[in-house]
């Protein structure tokens, strides 16, 4: 079983690395994984999809280790809340003058785009949910994939709901005021 | 004012109270060891950098503040590893200050250059390399707060040699700011309520005493809970001392070599209220059969512990003292005499078995000798151990009745620890009466740091347990693998030499009759002393529970046969 997390951690050097090696060193697999800056720049955002083989007992045991590591300020669990989540991938497709067309097709139907079109190639961007973005991956391969780039999944939940925290009264909560206060000085 | 890195470091080592470091200079870390001649912290000069941390480790463990090794950059700082290690399994506060080669070299392979941040990630609590001065003194700060506080733990800063030469403004922070890192302290209340049911419906109840109780300082609060509601108090190795052995309650040690009706209470309880403690494997033996008829409280301050080995059906994440002070005034006074009676009947039924009361004969037994040496120090002195037979002896017949005299590598089992950390403890408490114990296998490990002793003028007793044998694993070759010896049989030194060669007093002991005076001779002696005491080479520690075995499936002592 897979869960998605949605972590929140300092933007310092090294946390990154600090993660994924708890990860291994809980002897856990990491799916995917993608980090970038928020509207804070002191705050980073990680989403990790990561195996869980004994599903709750393992989300628990991911999220309260997480919070051992010092850098981590919040962990969420949306993999069973409503949220958007989305995968970038850029896939360049052998294709000449001649199936152009038909690639071009495929990426309207997948509400792609095709960003970049050299003399026998072309790079298509899409975005979408995993599914979305593997379907694609299918119907591309016999017309002959060349290269391929994915960024990991990201997710954000719907509405006001957060994701389900597990470890309550550790750091739960915690980053709304600690944070506010950091934008209020100018 | 403008001051150089190394000198904000001793700054602000000397503002978070330390007194004494333990370390070896190289040439990383010489700005910090110049600098150090002007600052009122006295500098331990080990042998081996592993001394330096168990040093550490046993000065924090003895005197409940933090501890403080320091070596340089490379071999130095690799040196440290096995105790960051152990330091980390059993939760002690030590703070490790790794010289580093300059920024600009970082990443060239330069001389002596080691990614010791990289390597220490997953055996501390947090580590930090720091490139430039103006870091030191926050980062210091937060060390220092980071190991002490919530499940302490060691932390290790790696100054980069550039950081300790520039010179900076020394401001030193107020306060730290930790967004990610706020331990907890009160459990909520609609767990306690939870809880305080489970324990008034309870009929056979039984604490599992750990080495959180003894960080909490919360010994008081755990005696008023046990008379309060009659339960029995077991403990884990590293809980030994926090309720004393000597009262009616008090179970001894559970686990592996637990006390045999320590064991089949827990199995046949129906209430676990685990303090502080984490239900590490040698403690609870096959998970699946484990204390199948109990509820389990969790009091736990690291969430990671809750549910990992065993399921709490009331987990109380929280500082121990605060959760036993919210919880003591919620529970009603309570007798559960039948519970207590049952399990005198199986102390009763596996006290037959003890060697305690074997007639003496020709041969040195460890168990005698630990008791030996517990009347002797009239059960007060502060016991360091290596790891291994001797370890769970001295666990077994050191009856502890005060809190934080007993210090022992229990998670990370180091061999080597017991003087070093006897050192330690030492500058932690220079009144008390120190014992290391030791295997001939674990001595010969850091045996260098008798210098160190003789140099400080450690009032260090060391005790070598010599059985010719890699004890333990004798044993359990013994048991497990019939018998094939392989690679335990040990040649050991001529240890009244060695310890003489390293101008310490030492003693040989072969016979019963020699012990009293022998220990007498090692307590007026003032200054580290050594006895090798030649014991008995294969006696076996009893009972034990083997791997994978569940906690009730103990092999006992055999009966003596009267010849």
């Amino acid at each position: 079983m897979q869960y998605t997390f949605i972590a929140l951690v300092e933007n310092k050097p090294g946390v990154l690395n600090r993660v994924a090696s708890l990860f291994r060193r809980r002897n856990f697999n990491i799916e995917s994984l993608a980090v970038g800056r928020t509207e804070n720049p002191e705050v980073s955002r990680m989403t990790v999809v990561a195996g869980c083989p004994n599903g709750e007992v393992d989300a628990h045991k991911l999220e309260a280790n997480l919070y051992k590591l010092v850098n981590v300020i919040d962990v969420q669990d949306v993999t069973h809340q409503p949220s958007v989540t989305r995968d970038l991938a850029l896939i360049k497709v052998k294709a000449g003058p001649e199936r152009r067309g038909e690639v071009n097709g495929l990426a309207d139907i997948f509400r792609a785009r095709i960003v970049d079109v050299a003399v026998d190639s072309v790079i298509i961007e899409i975005t979408g949910t995993e599914d979305k973005i593997e379907g694609m991956i299918e119907l591309l391969r016999p017309i002959g994939i060349v290269e391929m780039v994915r960024t990991g999944q990201v997710a954000m939940t719907r509405g006001v709901n957060d994701g389900v925290r597990r470890v309550p009264g550790v750091n739960a909560n915690r980053y709304q005021e600690d944070f506010e206060s950091v934008e209020m000085t100018p | 004012m403008k001051k150089s890195g190394a000198e904000i470091l001793w700054e602000c080592l000397v503002r978070e109270g330390v007194e004494v470091v333990f370390g070896y200079p190289g040439g990383a870390n010489m700005p910090i060891y110049d600098a150090m001649l002007n600052y009122p912290v006295h500098h331990v000069l080990v042998r081996h950098e592993q001394g330096a941390a168990h040093m550490a480790d046993g000065y924090a463990r003895a005197s409940g503040k933090v501890g403080v090794a320091m070596a340089t950059s490379g071999p130095g700082a690799t040196n440290l590893v096995t105790g960051i290690a152990t330091a980390m399994m059993d939760s002690s506060p030590v703070v490790f200050i790794t010289g580093q080669v300059a920024a600009h070299l970082i990443g060239g392979d330069a001389f002596q250059e080691t990614d010791v941040t990289g390597i220490t990630i997953p055996i501390t609590k947090h580590n930090y390399l720091v490139t430039r001065a103006d870091e030191i003194a926050e980062i210091v700060a937060e060390a220092f707060y980071i190991a002490r506080s919530g499940r302490p733990g060691p932390v290790l800063i790696d100054i980069c040699k550039n950081a300790q030469i520039e010179q900076t403004e020394f401001v030193y922070p107020e306060e730290v700011k930790l967004p990610g890192y706020q331990p907890v302290s009160h459990a909520p209340k609609e767990s306690l309520e939870c809880a305080v049911k489970l324990i008034e419906k309870a009929q056979r109840p039984i604490v599992l005493c750990g080495h959180g109780v003894l960080i909490a300082g919360a010994e008081e609060a755990l005696m008023q809970f046990a008379v309060k509601t009659q339960t029995p108090v077991a403990s884990t190795l590293l809980g030994l001392g926090a309720f004393p052995a000597s009262h009616p309650l008090s179970l001894g040690m559970m686990g592996m070599h637990g006390e045999v009706h320590t064991n089949l209470a827990i199995q046949n309880s129906d209430l676990i209220l685990a303090f502080g403690m984490r239900f590490d494997d040698r403690v609870t033996g096959n998970l699946k059969t484990y204390a199948p008829k109990a509820k389990k409280i969790h009091v736990e301050i690291d969430p990671s512990e809750v549910h990992k080995n065993v399921a709490a059906d009331v987990p109380l994440v929280g500082d121990l003292m605060m959760v036993l002070t919210d919880l003591i005034p919620m529970v009603d006074e309570c007798d559960h005499d039948e519970w207590l009676e049952q399990i005198n009947e199986w102390k009763t039924e596996a006290e037959a078995r003890s060697i305690m009361n074997w007639p003496s004969d020709d041969k040195l037994y460890v168990p005698h000798l630990i008791s030996d040496i517990w009347k002797a120090t009239g059960g007060g002195a502060i016991i360091t151990t290596d790891v291994g037979q001797h370890q769970m002896w001295t666990a077994q017949y050191y009856a502890l009745d005060k809190p934080n005299r007993w210090i022992t590598s229990g998670g990370a089992g180091t061999m080597g620890f017991g003087l070093p950390s006897a050192i330690g403890a030492w500058f932690a408490n220079k009144d008390q009466e120190i014992w290391a114990i030791a295997g001939d296998g674990g001595f010969q490990m850091t045996q260098a740091e008798l210098t160190t002793a003789v140099q400080e003028g450690a009032n260090v007793k060391v005790a070598i347990m010599n059985n010719n044998f890699l004890g333990m694993v004798r044993q359990w070759q013994e048991f497990f693998f019939e018998k094939r010896y392989s690679a335990v049989n040990m040649l050991t030194p001529d240890f009244v030499k060695v310890a003489e060669a390293h101008r310490v007093p030492a003693r040989l002991v072969t016979r019963r009759e020699e012990v009293d005076e022998a220990i007498e001779w090692a307590r007026k002696t003032q200054g580290p002393v050594v006895i090798e005491f030649r014991v008995e080479r294969e006696d076996g520690v009893y009972p034990m529970v083997p791997t994978g075995a569940s906690l009730d499936q103990m092999i006992q002592r055999p009966l003596r046969v009267e010849q």
